[in-house]
């Protein structure tokens, strides 16, 4: 049941925040397609001829793709990968470029799910963070997508920004909720090193993140969504019955998925590789070979991959389950050895009598206030 | 013996000693170019990384002499820092001749004059060379100038060369078969070896370079160490390459080595005279001062299982860097540990990085110190190393700090800041003279305690370079001294206190609670960090409690890179140490001195 994530590297403008790999020089982007056409042909064998259960194009910014791109892409999947009919095919898309003009093409292609990078409905908190559409846009992209009859709609906000109140905080989440739109993904600002927004806190041109606002407005989103009826099934994922992102979640349950594209990782259950994070490098590499060239010599130039110890899979499982509403499971860690669990049932005790984490069985899931430190928790019960 | 010449290249810190002995062994055929690389003497990592030279390195070369004989030079590479001029004396003793760099573009800075003056105690003679000439910058007339001024030489004696291009290395050559004078000694004389070195080798334990100063020394030879008085079997002799050649004997006038089985510290001393068993030397060779440690602070290893490792890793570490002195302490917060002397801030940093590299062991280091003198009121005098150590203010009459006189040499232009820093390090001006027209020597009287700390960095960043600083102890003098502790959530944490003069404490604890505040990880309660005189807090900062994680997206990429950070952060947690409920990183008893 193995997915496929594709990155496209183009944005429009740089997010003051990002720290994703992308370039906002479209000038490589047709020798760019070229490449990951090639990646997705050379890589093929990879999922062993296993039927695509989804397809992810995230980027930067996929809304980008004119229709003839998109085309060739999904052209290229369908004819190298056995697809389900019902996989779940999503594009992320910013609401600058989501006209109605736009949501018809999108109609045309395999794309079933939407994931629209809104952020706020505020107008100084999209000039904070520099992206490159406006409140207004923000509210009637979604209205468009749903005229189009786009339902399964995600939503992506950002908390915790200097610029946004709590009562903005509110207004975002509720605008949201009562658009009835099924999923919601939303993120605490952070401040990335390296990024714009490092460089403006650093000289004190804006103020750094507040905790206790994050944490609160944090607090707020978990009650509202609990309110409206949505399950809180990853620390930054909300859905309504039936809604989970399944591509996201198969990174959270160790499933197999192949990345194509600069930056893009892959997981094949024990090994992870990834592609270089420049698209120079990444187009001069794949173009510089010819088959019946093995992917394989590319290691280094093309992409680098580390095979997981038990230690690092262990250290992987506890940490991205217990952020999952379907929890840590005792017998899971217990397959990857005794002393794994040994080690976990000695570091959980303590997060369980804080109440931070809640015991139901072999089951170990997080509570309220562990989902605020859902990192450290994890950290503590690590192997290193 | 007429042969052969032993010396040793001194200089301030960076005038290119290492890189004109690259020249020497280049010119020598001693180091084949393959390899040769920059710095060659100074194989240690850490000597590499920071490119200066921490130990005296000595090495063998022939020399082919246009007369056509075949001259063996001994030489010896020594540091030019100011904290390891011990190196420097104990190289000396094993010499008849110096080369005495300066920098052309440099001139005379103070570590020329006192490693010059420590050359001309011992009577060896003196190359004076001007190096370095290749740069744009280069004074050489100046700076000619200045050494004729210093040892009363002639300007045709002055050697110009160049370290980088070689310019000046035959005339070089050529002056230390003329000039230094053969070794004397008295070949049918009992022996009389002098240890100048000594290196540890976990194989074949110590390795001592000696100096054969009258007698023989054959391998398999029965020998005493005269100051132990312990006897061993010389079971290698040899000289000093790149590597250790082994050699059937040392004659009269011969720089090698001698490894006789060794393992434990206290069997070998530095300074010693080795003799034979049949037929000794009635008497020891005039050994060498002990070093005089100037600044103490407590090592205590990370975990207190390790106290043992560590004493075994410091004993060993000794074999290496004899100025290197502990004895055994205990604190309250850190358990079992050693008070250590060291010679200044850069030798404690060296230490505490060669025992993380070369011994693994990981440590925590308190806040150096000098060492005071205590005068209680029932007129007892006690030795104080440790704050820990400080009599209560009910018994205590008095106390007194060490001095030093500080000699800044420096350019005209900046004697005014550096006045004003003399002030603010609570010294005074003894003298102030003019070496030359825009060379001026300035004497201070200064509590070492002001120096041992940021000094020396803040003089370099106020006269850009332009003065160079060393000093001499002048003895104890009464002062007004208050113990200043860190409490953490109203915990004494002992490890963090310091001594301090009364006047300085406030400011001084309101950088290290505001240091400490950026330090200490943010924990799930509020961390109350204080200092304190006695019983009164004169600063404070507080840590908010930590209420939330970045618990930031973790799809595809972010798995990975998330498990790496956590990963690192746990590593990190593993050097830690608990006090109460507060976990202090071992990075923190580190940065906490980086006060600006
Ligand atoms: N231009 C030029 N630079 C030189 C010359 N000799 C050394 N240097 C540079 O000066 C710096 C110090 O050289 P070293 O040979 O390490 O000096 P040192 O006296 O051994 O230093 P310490 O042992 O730490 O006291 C290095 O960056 C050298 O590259 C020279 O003749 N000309
Ligand atoms: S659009 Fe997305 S990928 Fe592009 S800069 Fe903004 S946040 Fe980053
Ligand atoms: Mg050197």
């Amino acid at each position: 049941m193995p997915g496929i994530y594709l990155h496209i590297p183009f944005c429009k403008q740089a997010c003051h925040y990002c720290n994703f790999h992308f370039s906002t020089s479209l000038k490589q982007k047709d020798a760019l397609l070229e490449a990951m056409l090639r990646e997705l042909e050379w890589r093929r064998e990879e999922l062993k001829g296993e039927e695509v259960q989804t397809i992810y194009l995230g980027g930067g910014t996929p809304s980008l793709l004119d229709e003839s791109e998109l085309r060739r892409l999904f052209d290229t999947i369908y004819k190298w990968y056995p697809v389900a009919p019902d996989a779940e095919v999503t594009l992320e898309a910013n609401p600058d470029d989501l006209t109605a003009a736009k949501l018809q093409v999108l109609r045309h292609t395999p794309v079933n799910r939407l994931s629209i990078g809104v952020q706020s409905f505020a107008e100084a908190d999209l000039r904070l963070m520099n992206r490159a559409h406006n409140a207004v846009e923000a509210r009637t992209c979604i209205e468009q997508a749903l005229a189009a009859g786009f339902s399964n709609l995600t939503v992506d906000l950002i908390y915790g920004s200097p610029t946004t109140s709590d009562a903005q905080w509110e207004t975002n989440v509720r605008t949201l909720t009562e658009l009835g739109i099924p999923h919601l993904s939303c993120y605490c600002l952070t401040v990335e090193p390296k990024t714009a927004l490092d460089f403006f806190v650093q000289k004190g041109k804006t103020p750094p993140v507040d905790e206790e606002q994050a944490s609160r407005q944090f607090e707020m989103l978990m009650d509202i969504m609990e309110a409206e009826g949505y399950e809180h099934y990853e620390i930054s994922n909300f859905a309504r019955p039936g809604f989970y992102s399944r591509h996201n979640a198969s990174y959270w349950q160790g499933v197999t998925y192949l990345g194509i594209g600069p930056s893009a990782h892959s997981f094949d259950g024990r090994q992870r590789k990834w592609n270089v994070a420049n698209n120079a490098k990444y187009i001069k590499s794949l173009l510089s070979i010819a088959p019946p060239t093995e992917i394989s010599i590319l290691e280094g130039d093309l992409f680098e991959k580390e095979t997981l110890t038990a230690a690092q899979r262990y250290n992987e499982y506890v940490m991205i389950s217990l952020r999952t509403s379907w929890g840590c499971r005792l017998d899971v860690i217990r397959a990857l050895g005794p002393r794994f669990e040994q080690l976990f049932l000695k570091g959980i005790r303590d997060f369980i009598l804080q109440d931070a984490v809640q015991q139901e069985g072999e089951v170990f899931r997080l509570t309220r206030p562990g989902k605020l430190i859902a990192d450290r928790i994890a950290m503590e019960l690590f192997e290193v | 013996m007429k042969n052969i010449r032993n010396f040793c290249v001194i200089a301030h810190i960076d005038h290119g000693k290492s890189t004109l002995s690259d020249r020497l062994l280049e010119y020598t055929k001693t180091i084949s170019a393959r390899d040769m690389k920059e710095q060659t003497l100074d194989d240690m990592d850490l000597e590499r990384e920071r490119g200066i030279t921490i130990k005296s390195h000595a090495i063998q070369m022939k020399y082919v002499h246009a007369d056509g004989q075949v001259y063996t030079f001994n030489m010896i590479d020594t540091p030019g820092h100011v904290d390891f001029s011990y190196e420097v004396s104990r190289s000396i003793a094993a010499c008849e001749g110096a080369l005495l760099l300066v920098d052309a573009s440099q001139g005379i800075q103070a570590q020329t004059i006192s490693n010059l003056y420590l050359a001309i105690e011992h009577d060896l003679e003196i190359i004076p060379i001007v190096n370095k000439i290749d740069m744009e910058s280069a004074m050489v007339d100046e700076v000619s100038d200045q050494i004729i001024d210093l040892i009363g030489c002639k300007r045709e004696e002055i050697i110009l060369a160049s370290g980088r291009t070689g310019k000046g290395v035959p005339d070089l050559l050529d002056a230390i078969v003329n000039r230094i004078p053969a070794p004397k000694g008295d070949p049918e004389a009992p022996l009389q070896a002098l240890i100048f070195d000594s290196i540890f080798n976990s194989f074949r334990g110590v390795i001592a370079s000696i100096r054969i100063m009258n007698g023989t020394l054959r391998q398999g030879d029965r020998v005493r160490f005269m100051n132990t008085g312990k006897e061993y079997s010389a079971d290698e002799v040899g000289i000093l390459q790149l590597s250790n050649v082994p050699k059937t004997e040392l004659l009269t006038g011969d720089v090698g080595y001698v490894i006789t089985g060794i393992k434990i510290s206290k069997e070998i001393k530095v300074g010693d005279t080795i003799t034979k068993v049949e037929n000794p030397s009635p008497e020891a060779i005039k050994g060498f001062e002990d070093v005089k440690p100037m600044v103490f602070a407590g090592i205590f290893p990370l975990d207190n299982d390790d106290f043992e490792d560590l004493r075994d890793s410091l004993e060993k570490l000794q074999l290496n860097d004899a100025s290197l002195v502990f004895e055994p302490e205990s604190s309250a917060a850190l358990g079992f540990g050693f008070r250590c002397g060291f010679l200044g801030m850069l030798h404690l940093e060296i230490v505490q990085e060669r025992l993380a590299r070369e011994f693994n062991q990981d440590v925590i280091t308190t806040i150096p110190n000098v060492s005071y003198i205590a005068y209680t009121k029932r007129g007892e005098q006690l030795t104080v190393r440790n704050p820990a150590d400080l009599p209560d203010p009910t018994v205590l009459d008095y106390v007194e700090e060490p001095y030093i006189q500080a000699q800044v040499i420096t350019k005209p232009e900046y004697i005014g800041s550096i006045m004003t820093l003399c002030m603010e390090k609570r010294g005074l001006l003894a003298k102030q003279h003019y070496l030359t027209e825009n060379r001026v020597e300035l004497l201070f009287e200064i509590p070492l305690a002001e120096i041992v700390f940021d000094f020396y960095d803040r003089l370099k960043s106020i006269s850009r370079g332009y003065a160079s600083f060393d000093y001499s102890p002048i003895g104890y003098r009464q002062s007004e001294l208050v113990r200043l502790d860190i409490k953490l959530n109203a915990e004494n944490v002992d490890a963090l206190s310091a001594l301090v003069h009364r006047d300085k404490a406030e400011p001084f604890g309101r950088k290290i609670c505001k240091k400490l505040k950026d330090l200490l990880p943010r924990q799930q309660f509020v961390i109350a960090i204080q200092a304190a005189i006695g019983a009164k807090i004169i600063a404070r900062e507080t840590i908010s409690a930590m209420r939330k994680d970045v618990t930031a997206k973790c799809y595809g990429g972010d798995i990975s890179r998330k498990r790496k950070l956590l990963e690192k952060q746990k590593e990190g947690k593993k050097r830690m140490r608990q006090f109460g409920k507060i976990e202090v990183p071992q990075k923190a008893f580190l940065d906490v001195l980086k006060l600006d």
